[in-house]
């Protein structure tokens, strides 16, 4: 068969944070030609600044590989990077529905970890091919051939003839090329019936309008042709397709199906191609659309507020450009009697909201104060309604609420067995419902908890390291909504409620967590003319109490000689000190205050 | 009609640098230093020569470091040439800071023929122990010695300095240093409270800083200060001056009403000419960049010359615009305790003060910091107290 199809492979990688993807990624890129060496910047997936200091992969992104097999054939292969943190899995799948294969790489030294396996299982569930390639064998401490075993003990899968590779050093790179010839299958379809295509991204471009990047399954796309986004209706004319080259577009005169590339039509609105759409051709629509994908919702939600009320526009302009290329990031304007006007935002998770807050400040300029991020809870109400809150000012008066849910995650933690008592003790610490432990071998368990999510947000992650080592790995996905006994924690600065200081949390720990509040707010409030109580409440009942002790003396000294200047100096610094502060009834509160609480398990 | 001008000149050496002090000063300069240094101070007091008719000098203030470490004939030689080049007002307060240890009859005689009329004498405390602490060269002894023969010599307006909040310092050892000071019957009394800036050798010791009194202590000494002194008929008319009717020090006054000063010497600050600036920090550069000008007597190239070094000499030349000449007459006039006037403020800026500083005023006013008396607003003793914390509401936001 000599059809075009043949020779093209699509296919993603996927594996655990650290285990080497995108510099495999990098490899394949180099070896193929597709970059000189020259223009070859360590990990050319990973575009943006934030992607390649933080060593990790946010958006996904795609890349069309020129390969001559030995065969003596010329393969096309579209890699479609995907990122490694459970904050997007979402993006994971949306990658991997565009493929027919996917490349695993597990690290020689470190072998199956918790997010190899969730990876895996995403992969499998979405029909693709798998195939094993052993990274970093040129690591001291590599074991291939025990990780060899692992791969098909644990997950399941052939892995003997696995390559073995160093893609930092470029070793067996080759064989992992022509592994994707022999082993991932080219794609199907039929390039002559309707045009069915799946968007699997969007970008927005202020010269091209919307991009979609998208995959073909059946029928052509070129210019001129009318498509329709079959879920959202949208209709437009193609002004150009192509695909993707390292880092730029590479414009082409259609696409056909089992091709992946880009389109770009006159769509102004990201909302218009929302990602897991079907494109069809408007004049000869296909049946019927491509099963699509779920959306994520956002899991953890937190006030983000201009430190300078009058940079309000800013912000909001700034989130609505992300949003045009994060589809996951939501936001709402909200008012804070304590910060003034700002907005309320949801994320995929801790990580995905600390790189919207970056990227805010850094390509924005913004300087942001954010309050201390939640889940989103069930507040079922006397009447039987149910509200779902994200924030927690908005509680109902506790007289209307019957109970209160919150969400719950099923986890999976891979640990070696020195540190399953401290990793379940942990656990313990954070609410967690034991569920199960495997051992997978002699020296490594998988354990299973029911975590309230509201625990993991802050700093689990950390905290699992530093208990382990860094020898455990995480995953998750939500479970549901679990009854519990929740409270809001209010805190107050000199009698004043300040709401974006309110939380929601466990009765149990309401104690220790308002008592860790109030010594931290007593360190960061300057002291002032008067005394302030610093209290943490539940309702009318204060739990925990510090007490800001008040100025006796500030006095300007001898001005030696007149000069003026350094007194000046002086009253300006001091002055600039309480610009940046945030004025709770008659009391200065500095920025870092409000910021300052959100990192209280820090020792 | 001539301006008002006062001069502070500024004489950086000491015999031994005190432990809490952080001006601008250097112990153990060799002789040949010291007259160098003199001979730059001239130099500089010239380069005013083309401008000095303009102006009228009320006050001269030779301060240090220690200027009493000098010659009477080279603190003599310094104000002779600035009468040399300035009009110097007949009456004019001169001031000089001395160390008592420093002081003989010839030092003071020498000084009163200069035409120095106002005597200003460091004793800080007259617990010799306590003095020995803060790495002082004198002691009680040797202060009343030179207190008696300073007052023999003639000198009808003296100021002792005296500090409170110094590590090891009782309420008891504070009240028996201000008594004794008091039995001197001197003009004018500096009571300043130790502030320990970083840097000093006292901010790193920390045996010493562990010695100091609390907030609470340090305040009643302040307290204790003003109700002993005003019983004995001295008024506070600044934050830590104090007088007897009509010795204000004219000088220092300047500086919180917003005259203008030229400061001569290493690291001078002078007002002038609508700016702020400070002169250089190096002694050496100091001196060098002076010397410099000694070759220019052509007229037209001696100007060029005088421009230039007056350029090369300043640093952080800040024009003073109408907004920080408001903050100024704010946070400067309300260290007076006869605070500032809204009259003079309509004046100077054409302005009502409510206007510029309602909330502020109101603000401090409402809390017992600030008060309205008649046309002047003035800080509470509770806002004197936190003064730092009140003036700095004064200072406007940019843009």
């Amino acid at each position: 068969m000599s059809d075009y199809k043949s020779k093209i492979r699509n296919f993603c990688i996927i594996a655990h944070i650290d285990h080497g993807k995108s510099t495999l990624a990098d490899r394949i890129i180099e070896k193929t030609g597709t970059l000189t060496e020259r223009e070859m910047q360590d990990q050319v997936l990973d575009n943006m600044d934030l992607e390649r200091e933080r060593g990790i992969t946010i958006k996904a992104q795609c890349v069309r590989i020129v390969y001559k097999a030995q065969d003596g054939e010329e393969y096309i292969f579209n890699l479609i990077d995907t990122p490694g943190h459970v904050d997007f899995n979402y993006e994971v799948s949306r990658s991997l529905a565009a493929c027919e294969g996917a490349i695993l790489v597990v690290d020689a030294a470190q072998g199956v970890e918790a997010q190899t396996l969730a990876n895996v299982y995403l992969a499998v569930d979405a029909g693709l091919d798998v195939m094993p390639v052993i990274n970093k064998i040129d690591l001291p401490s590599a074991e291939p051939d025990r990780v060899i075993a692992e791969i098909e003990d644990v997950i399941g899968i052939e892995a003997h003839d696995a390559p073995r590779i160093s893609a930092k050093n470029g070793i067996n790179i080759e064989e992992v090329l022509e592994q994707i010839v022999q082993k991932i299958p080219a794609p199907s379809g039929d390039e002559n019936a309707p045009l069915k295509a799946l968007i699997f991204d969007s970008v927005y471009d202020s010269y091209k309008g919307v991009i979609i990047f998208c995959r073909l399954y059946d029928g052509k796309v070129g210019k001129g042709t009318n498509i329709r986004m079959m879920a959202t209706g949208a209709e437009a004319e193609v002004v150009s397709v192509g695909t993707f080259g390292a880092g730029q577009f590479l414009p082409c005169d259609e696409l056909k199906a089992g091709m992946v590339g880009y389109i770009t039509a006159s769509l102004k609105n990201v909302k218009d191609t929302t990602v897991g759409d079907t494109v069809t051709d408007a004049d000869n629509p296909c049946a019927e659309a491509l099963p699509g994908y779920k959306k994520a919702n956002p899991m953890v939600y937190c006030g983000m507020y201009p430190a300078d009320g009058a940079k309000y526009p800013d912000l909001r302009d700034a989130l609505e450009k992300l949003q045009l290329n994060d589809a996951s990031l939501s936001y709402e304007p909200e008012t804070s009697i304590a910060l003034g006007f700002g907005f309320r935002c949801g994320f995929l998770g801790l990580l995905h909201l600390e790189i919207i807050q970056e990227r805010l400040e850094r390509e924005y300029n913004l300087d942001l104060v954010t309050t201390a991020p939640g889940v989103v809870y069930h507040v079922i109400k006397t009447d039987g309604t149910m509200i779902e809150l994200t924030n927690p000012s908005n509680l109902p008066d506790p007289s209307e609420i019957e109970y209160m849910e919150e969400p719950f995650v099923s986890a999976e933690i891979m640990v070696t067995t020195d540190y399953v008592g401290p990793i379940m003790q942990l656990c313990q610490e954070r609410r967690g419902v034991y569920i199960s432990m495997e051992y997978i071998e002699s020296t490594r368990a998988l354990l299973k908890y029911e975590l309230p999510l509201n625990e993991i947000i802050y700093d689990f992650f950390d905290a699992l390291k530093s208990r382990s080592r860094g020898y455990a790995s995480f995953d998750y996905e939500l479970k549901g909504y679990v009854r519990s006994d929740l409270v809001k924690l209010d805190i107050l600065i000199n009698k004043e409620e300040v709401d974006a200081l309110s939380f929601i949390l466990h009765k149990d720990t309401a104690y220790e967590r308002g008592r860790k509040m109030c010594e931290k707010l007593k360190g960061e409030i300057p002291r002032h003319l008067f005394e302030i109580p610093i209290q943490a409440a539940i309702g009318s009942k204060v739990i925990a109490r510090e007490t800001v002790k008040a100025v006796r003396k500030d006095v300007l000294a001898k001005c030696y000689g007149g000069d003026i200047t350094r007194k000046r100096k002086l009253l300006e610094k001091q002055k600039e000190g309480k610009k940046r502060m945030r004025q709770i009834g008659n009391v200065e509160v500095p920025q870092k205050a409000f910021m300052s609480v959100l990192k209280l398990d820090e020792e | 009609m001539p301006k008002n001008l006062s001069l502070y000149i500024h004489i950086p050496f000491c015999a031994q640098k005190c432990r809490y002090c952080d001006f601008l000063s250097c112990d153990g300069e060799s002789y040949g230093t010291i007259l160098r240094y003199v001979d730059a101070l001239c130099k500089e007091i010239r380069l005013y020569e083309p401008i000095a008719d303009e102006y009228n000098v009320r006050t001269i203030f030779i301060g240090g470091g220690t200027p009493s470490l000098l010659d009477e004939s080279l603190v003599a030689n310094i104000l002779a040439f600035i009468r040399q080049i300035f009009k110097v007002e007949r009456g004019a307060e001169i001031t000089i800071e001395a160390n008592p240890g420093t002081l003989g009859n010839q030092k003071l005689n020498g000084y009163l023929k200069a035409g120095i009329n106002r005597l200003s004498l460091g004793l800080q405390s007259a617990d010799n122990e306590l003095l020995k602490k803060l790495g002082r060269i004198h002691n009680f002894d040797q202060f009343v010695a030179s207190y008696s023969a300073a007052r023999r010599a003639g000198f009808k307006n003296i100021n002792i300095d005296v500090m409170s909040g110094l590590p090891g310092l009782t309420i008891h050892t504070y009240v028996d240093t201000l008594t004794k000071v008091l039995n001197f019957d001197p003009e004018h009394i500096s009571a300043y409270s130790l502030q320990v800036e970083e840097g000093t050798p006292l901010a790193k010791d920390e045996e010493l800083l562990k010695e100091l009194p609390t907030d609470i202590v340090d305040r009643r000494m302040y307290e204790i200060t003003k109700q002993l002194l005003n019983a004995k008929g001295y008024d506070r008319y600044e934050i830590s001056n104090y007088a007897k009717s009509g010795y204000e020090c004219k000088h220092n006054m300047v500086y919180w009403t917003g005259g203008e000063y030229v400061g001569f010497g290493v690291g001078a600050a002078s007002y002038f000419q609508g700016k702020r600036f400070s002169n250089i920090k190096g002694i050496l550069d100091y001196i060098s960049l002076l010397e410099g000008t000694s070759e220019a007597v052509e007229p037209a190239s001696k100007e060029m010359v005088y421009n230039e070094a007056m350029k090369s000499l300043r640093e952080n030349v800040t024009p003073v615009y109408l907004y920080s000449r408001m903050e100024e007459f704010m946070f400067l006039g309300l260290r007076m305790t006869c605070g500032v006037s809204r009259e003079d403020f309509q004046e100077r800026f054409n302005k009502d003060i409510y206007e510029v500083y309602a909330p502020v005023i109101n603000k401090h006013i409402e809390q017992g910091y600030m008060a309205e008396v008649g046309d002047r607003i003035i800080l509470t003793d509770a806002g004197i107290d936190v003064s730092n914390y009140i003036l700095a509401d004064f200072i406007l936001d940019k843009e």
